[in-house]
């Protein structure tokens, strides 16, 4: 089976650990992810803080060449890509005017109808069902399921009917061995793209998190974001100068801990990538 | 422009009809930015239900609307739907149009510039070159001198950029969009 692929820039560099591990379970799963010929930046917040024409232009340019190729799905695992991507085809398909504008100025056809999948949807559909078989190293450990902001607000065009206490990461957890604690961290948002501007904001907003995921015992948090992960495994200084603590949780991606679970390796997993060390048993 | 004038040109660009905001403030709770905020969101909307030019030029010049996440938590939580995220985006790109960003705001607004910049160049955003850009343009040199190298070395940052192809075209998209900034 062959599903369209839109990796986004930070998977080709920042959280390259991501992709790996995504390409590494899919492949034991025997699908097939066919990237996108000539994908480009989907604009992530700098474009729609400064230009709301590119916010719309740069993903709609991934969208037409993914009609052009064929593709019905397209899995995007960047959070923030999926987001930007599925607002502007939420837009553009409401404001017919605005569409043709966009496809004239791309000089590309643009139907507008294709399916984005981000990472839990396509985990839920094309990996959860075989997992049975899959999982050879259970993770037997409590973990805090985070999933930030992108992937469930604004509900209404994400379709997300839990958007305070979604559920869909803890399921597959729970399919791994795992136990997700219940916690209210969930949703609350890390900092995102301040990582470098604004800094201290993200040790405080990313520093409540990982404080009460630790609080309540997590012995890793899982993430389906590259900026969430950046914000809690790179930026742990910043995270600790705000708590006044050592904090040593690692992070990971939920396609690392599926890798780890499958039996595959570390490398494999990508797991030697983070900043935070990751010394779990299935690590090991 | 009379104040009925800004109040509806605001709404027909936003689409968002501010005017059924009745001031509950779940949007300024709910925010995780709101303490830093010179205006917090709940004003915010006042102050453009109100559509005279002053609010609009105090909301311009505000540091709130560059503190903004869009974590989209105000508009997921408004009793009456209003999408504030996308009036805060409309406040951005004018403020940013007109050149009244907030001085305390300018890093972000490197940030975001030097992005868009190296986008523009090679059609994936390149790491490195937005690292270097941003630099220049914040003055911030000696801000994350170890992260880099440590990225560098688990293979997380390219010297060189990946860049797209159809450049040509690409270049098209980025065509006049930064021509009415002022400074």
């Amino acid at each position: 089976m062959k599903i369209g692929f839109y990796p986004g820039c930070s998977l080709t560099g920042s959280s390259r650990e991501y992709n790996e591990s995504l390409l590494a379970i899919a492949k034991e799963a025997g699908i097939e992810l066919r990237e996108i010929n000539d994908w480009n930046c989907c604009g992530a917040t700098a474009a729609h803080n400064l230009n709301k024409e590119l916010s719309l232009s740069l993903p709609a340019r991934n969208l037409a060449l993914a009609e052009f190729e064929e593709m019905d799905e397209l899995v995007v695992p960047c959070a923030a890509c999926y987001n930007r991507l599925v607002m502007t085809q939420h837009e553009l398909s409401e404001k017919e005017e605005l569409r043709k504008q966009i496809s004239e100025k791309l000089q590309m056809p643009l139907k507008n109808g294709i399916k984005i999948y981000n990472v839990l949807q396509f985990l839920e559909k094309h990996i959860l069902p075989r997992l049975d078989k899959l999982v050879k190293k259970p993770l037997a450990f409590d973990v805090a399921c985070y999933y930030g902001c992108l992937l469930v607000r604004p509900q209404k065009v994400m379709k997300s009917e839990r958007f305070e206490d979604p559920m869909a990461m803890d399921a597959i957890m729970q399919k791994l061995g795992a136990n997700p604690i219940d916690w209210p961290f969930k949703t609350e948002c890390c900092g995102a793209g301040f990582s470098v501007s604004k800094t201290e904001i993200v040790g405080e907003l990313s520093g409540k998190i990982v404080r009460d995921a630790v609080n309540r015992d997590a012995k890793a948090i899982i993430v389906a974001c590259p900026m969430c992960h950046s914000n809690l495994d790179m930026r742990r200084p910043a995270i600790e100068s705000y708590l006044n603590m050592k904090v040593d949780v690692p992070v990971l991606y939920i396609t690392q801990a599926i890798a780890l679970a499958m039996g595959l390796t570390p490398q494999q997993a990508g797991t030697q990538r983070h900043f935070v060390p990751v010394n779990l048993p299935v690590n090991r | 422009m009379n104040q009925e004038d800004l109040s509806d040109k605001i709404r027909q660009i936003t689409g968002v009809n501010f005017r059924e905001c009745y001031q509950c403030g779940k949007c300024t709770a709910g925010c995780p930015v709101a303490d830093r905020m010179d205006l917090r969101p709940s004003t915010i909307m006042r102050m453009v239900q109100s559509g005279d030019a002053a609010s609009e030029e105090e909301i311009l010049r505000s540091l709130s609307i560059w503190l903004c996440l869009t974590c989209e938590t105000c508009y997921s939580r408004c009793p009456m739907e209003l999408d504030i995220p996308k009036v805060i985006d409309y406040m951005r790109e004018k403020s940013f149009a007109e050149g009244k960003v907030h001085p305390e705001a300018h890093n972000i607004v490197a940030f975001h510039k030097a992005f868009l910049n190296t986008v523009e160049r090679n059609g994936r955003l390149h790491e490195m070159g937005l690292i270097l850009d941003y630099k220049i343009h914040s003055g911030s040199f000696f801000q994350d001198v170890t992260i880099a190298p440590e990225m560098f070395s688990k293979g997380k940052l390219h010297l060189l950029p990946e860049r797209i192809k159809g450049r040509k075209g690409f270049a098209r998209l980025f065509k006049d969009q930064f021509k009415k900034r002022k400074s």
